[in-house]
């Protein structure tokens, strides 16, 4: 936990000052288990050879050379796939308990409290599966593409991946965010950490080929063709509607390819496709076919899920942009800070309208803010890393961050989202984060109006 | 080569590559699907009933599909709550007459189902049609889907009981759908262009606003709400769920004797991982009934019976009903036979 005494190479020459200020207020309030629990913990810390404490000639890390600095090292390819070293085993893609019952229509959430810069490791990139996940075999998977009436389509074609993949590619880097991430919190504080607060987003680079290229290599007519139909070849065979402007714009594509490997089975191996800005549901995994027609779908993911309920009793249908918004992830909620003094204070921002242009930094629940460092370059609807400078006095505090897009859309409070929304939308909660922190150095979930 | 060669070179090269993009033509690139592929494959049907195949179905036809296929996750009426959330229930005839939903209105609606939400009934038959039933997608004749939604829409007190759907009459059953007034695309949330300009939404404009401001910008700072404690611990110990090294550590959740069990690798044993991947744990818990009976209840009945296994199997593979009472347990093809034996062993010595 937040235990000073244990931070590697903290010197603290005085044995008997183990205790922390949450566990002096333990043992004052009478909680004597504690205490023994504290003495154990601390007695095993002292005789374990590894977790040698300073003296006053110094740290024992650097006076007693480690066994990595005195024996000889692994070879090349003993993991011919790398792996995570042995002391990264605890940030994992997670479920939320009770969110679903099922497996195969689930979530598992991106663990955001400890990545770095914009790019998702393809291993904990989130989940979301509508029925189950499936391995394809690439040499019989096929891209078939089709027009509603014959019409809209001179050449209804069909490609395999050997074909795909002749073609010109491009490589860019996007997030992905479900429409229904920060869903549990539209009403109230829910859970308790930035992964399963925001979690079900993530950012790769894709590769692939642009999908304009392949609806004019079959002869499409844009005139009477305005819309697109996307569907897997998974189980569930997901569908969604997507607006053909977007794809005349050649920012849809057909991706293979996510941080210079292939896709990941679990992201849509071994095509999937790409819809800049617009929520997941739409980047349909396992991509089998593709249809062009003149009037949208109405498909199950956009006419009884993906909906968003208004307080009119109305619900939206064909929500698909994901407003402008952004997170503090170091420090966040679950976390705690281990002593007062300096921190880079760290999260990321996005916009699917576009690049972000600002962030701004709260440390008193939003009466003041302070412009934050964007980590560039800045890519069009990508995650954004953000930086700013922090010196904690030990006091509360809370944390938040409001990102502005380059359309000079500003991220709303929950207030002012609720205002317009109500609380039971489910989905496009994009309100501003607020991690409160106590003189412990605890941070929590907390929602600021 | 000379120096000069080489520059004309590199132009040549450049010039390619700039006009690859425009390239128009991806010789040997895809082929002509055939009629019979675009019809294996395109399977969708829209809301003006573009893509819908010929067929019928009765209510009493599908109150045996839905039994047989359907039940075991939704319930014998589409109420359960079980395994997904509800289909049936919810509505009213006078919302059948209005086209909203009453519930929605008065905000009073405990729970969102099926029929509460979806406009148009063509999204029901394309959705079952190439995704149900949960462990045999595509597997429904469209006179089964027919069926199935003839009993649906007679749950829902849209149509009579001897009420036969088809290709003819769907588009009439459309206008009577619940909520078919109940959706809104005036939004600024779709990405092409407004309803005006002959698209959907409002052409991007946002619904909410902030503005930038930076300094002394409210009195004070209010707390809409704050983490519960049932929800600081429901996640685990949150301390094994961040780095053990670095600025902050993560928060112990969950008390010393029990973290220190937790953090034990106890990761899951091959067999549950088999029975989560292969859909079994949706329906039946290791120590509870979902919808099936528990393992531990399986184990107690089976475990003195020499041929356990093999009628297990069978019970597994080709599905069965009436040994723990009226929900069928469906086929199970989808699972290897190896597989299937695996899970069967691991039932029947206790399912650890």
């Amino acid at each position: 936990m937040g235990d000073i005494s244990k931070q590697p190479g903290h010197l603290q020459p005085a044995p008997e000052s183990f205790l922390t200020e949450a566990e002096v207020q333990a043992i004052a309030a009478g909680r004597r288990s504690f205490l023994r629990k504290s003495f154990l913990a601390a007695g095993a810390a002292m005789v374990a050879p590894m977790a040698a404490r300073a003296t006053e000639a110094g740290d024992p890390e650097i006076l007693n050379l480690p066994t990595w600095s005195t024996t000889l090292g692994k070879p090349v390819a003993t993991n011919p796939y790398g792996i995570p070293s042995q002391y990264e085993s605890q940030l994992l893609r997670r479920e939320s308990p009770g969110l679903t019952r099922v497996g195969g229509a689930s979530v598992s959430f991106c663990p955001l409290q400890g990545l770095f810069g914009i790019i998702t490791p393809s291993g904990l990139h989130f989940e979301r599966h509508h029925q189950g996940w499936q391995d394809v075999d690439p040499a019989r998977h096929r891209l078939m593409i089709n027009g509603s009436d014959p019409a809209f389509l001179k050449s209804p074609k069909v490609y395999t991946m050997d074909q795909l993949m002749r073609l010109p590619s491009v490589s860019r880097i996007h997030f992905i965010e479900c429409g229904a991430n920060t869903g549990l919190e539209w009403g109230n504080v829910a859970v308790p950490t930035v992964q399963y607060t925001h979690g079900m987003l993530s950012c790769s680079e894709f590769t692939g080929v642009p999908l304009k290229l392949l609806l004019e290599d079959c002869g499409v007519d844009y005139k009477k063709a305005r819309y697109v139909l996307a569907e897997g070849a998974d189980g569930s065979s997901m569908t969604r509607t997507i607006p053909m402007e977007m794809v005349e714009n050649g920012e849809v594509f057909v991706a293979y390819g996510m941080n210079g490997e292939m896709l990941r089975p679990e992201n849509g191996y071994p095509l999937r496709l790409v819809v800049p800005g617009v929520q997941g549901v739409s980047w349909v995994k396992w991509l089998r076919r593709i249809e062009v027609g003149d009037k949208p779908y109405a498909t199950k993911d956009e006419a009884v899920h993906y909906i968003d309920l208004l307080p009119s009793g109305l619900h939206r249908q064909y929500t698909s942009v994901q407003e402008c918004k952004s997170v503090i992830t170091t420090p966040s909620g679950g976390q705690r800070l281990l002593e007062k003094g300096f921190y880079n204070v760290s999260g990321l921002a996005w916009s699917g309208r576009g690049r972000i242009k600002q962030v701004d930094v709260s440390f008193d629940g939003g009466i003041n803010w302070k412009t934050a460092r964007i980590e560039g370059p800045v890519q069009n609807k990508a995650l954004t890393r953000f930086n700013i400078n922090w010196v904690w006095d030990g006091k509360p505090a809370i944390l938040q961050s409001r990102a502005i897009d380059e359309t000079g859309y500003v991220q709303p409070s929950y207030g002012q989202l609720r205002e317009v929304r109500g609380t039971k939308s489910i989905y496009h909660n994009n309100a501003i984060q607020s991690w409160k922190i106590v003189e412990s150095g605890e941070v929590s979930n907390v929602q600021v109006l | 080569m000379s120096r000069f060669s080489k520059s004309i070179l590199v132009l040549a090269l450049a010039g390619a590559a700039t006009s690859a993009f425009a390239f128009d033509n991806f010789s040997g690139i895809g082929r002509l699907a055939t009629p019979a592929e675009v019809k294996a494959w395109d399977i969708d049907v829209r809301p003006d009933f573009k893509g819908l195949p010929k067929g019928s179905g009765n209510v009493d036809r599908g109150t045996e599909l839905f039994e047989e296929k359907c039940a075991s996750c939704h319930g014998s009426f589409g109420e359960s709550n079980e395994v997904f959330t509800p289909l049936i229930g919810g509505t009213t005839p006078a919302d059948v007459k209005n086209g909203r939903v009453g519930g929605f209105l008065t905000g009073d609606i405990p729970q969102r189902t099926t029929f509460t939400k979806v406009a148009t009934i063509s999204t029901v038959f394309d959705y079952i049609q190439r995704a149900m039933p949960w462990t045999a997608p595509k597997s429904l004749k469209p006179d089964e889907v027919y069926a199935i939604m003839a009993y649906f829409l007679n749950l829902a007190e849209i149509v009579p009981a001897d009420f036969v759907l088809s290709d003819q009459n769907i588009a009439e059953v459309q206008k009577k759908m619940p909520n078919r007034n109940g959706m809104t695309t005036d939004h600024g949330m779709w990405p092409g262009p407004s309803a005006a300009k002959g698209g959907i939404g409002n052409g991007g404009k946002p619904d909410v606003k902030n503005t930038a401001c930076m300094s002394n910008c409210k009195k004070e700072v209010r707390i809409g709400s704050v983490l519960p404690d049932y929800a600081r611990t429901a996640h685990g110990n949150l301390e094994e769920q961040n780095r053990s090294f670095g600025p902050v550590r993560g928060v112990r959740t969950v008390d010393g004797d029990a973290a220190a069990v937790s953090a034990k690798p106890a990761g899951p044993s091959a067999e549950t991982a088999l029975a989560t991947n292969s859909g079994c744990l949706g329906c039946h818990g290791t120590n509870n009934k979902i919808v099936g009976p528990g393992f531990n209840e399986v184990q107690a009945r089976y475990k003195d019976q020499a041929d356990a296994e093999s009628r297990l199997f069978d019970k597994v593979k080709a599905g069965g009903q009436g040994v723990w009472g009226s929900i069928p347990m469906p086929p199970h093809g989808h699972v290897k036979d190896e597989d299937i034996k695996t899970l069967v062993k691991w039932i029947l010595s206790g399912a650890k």
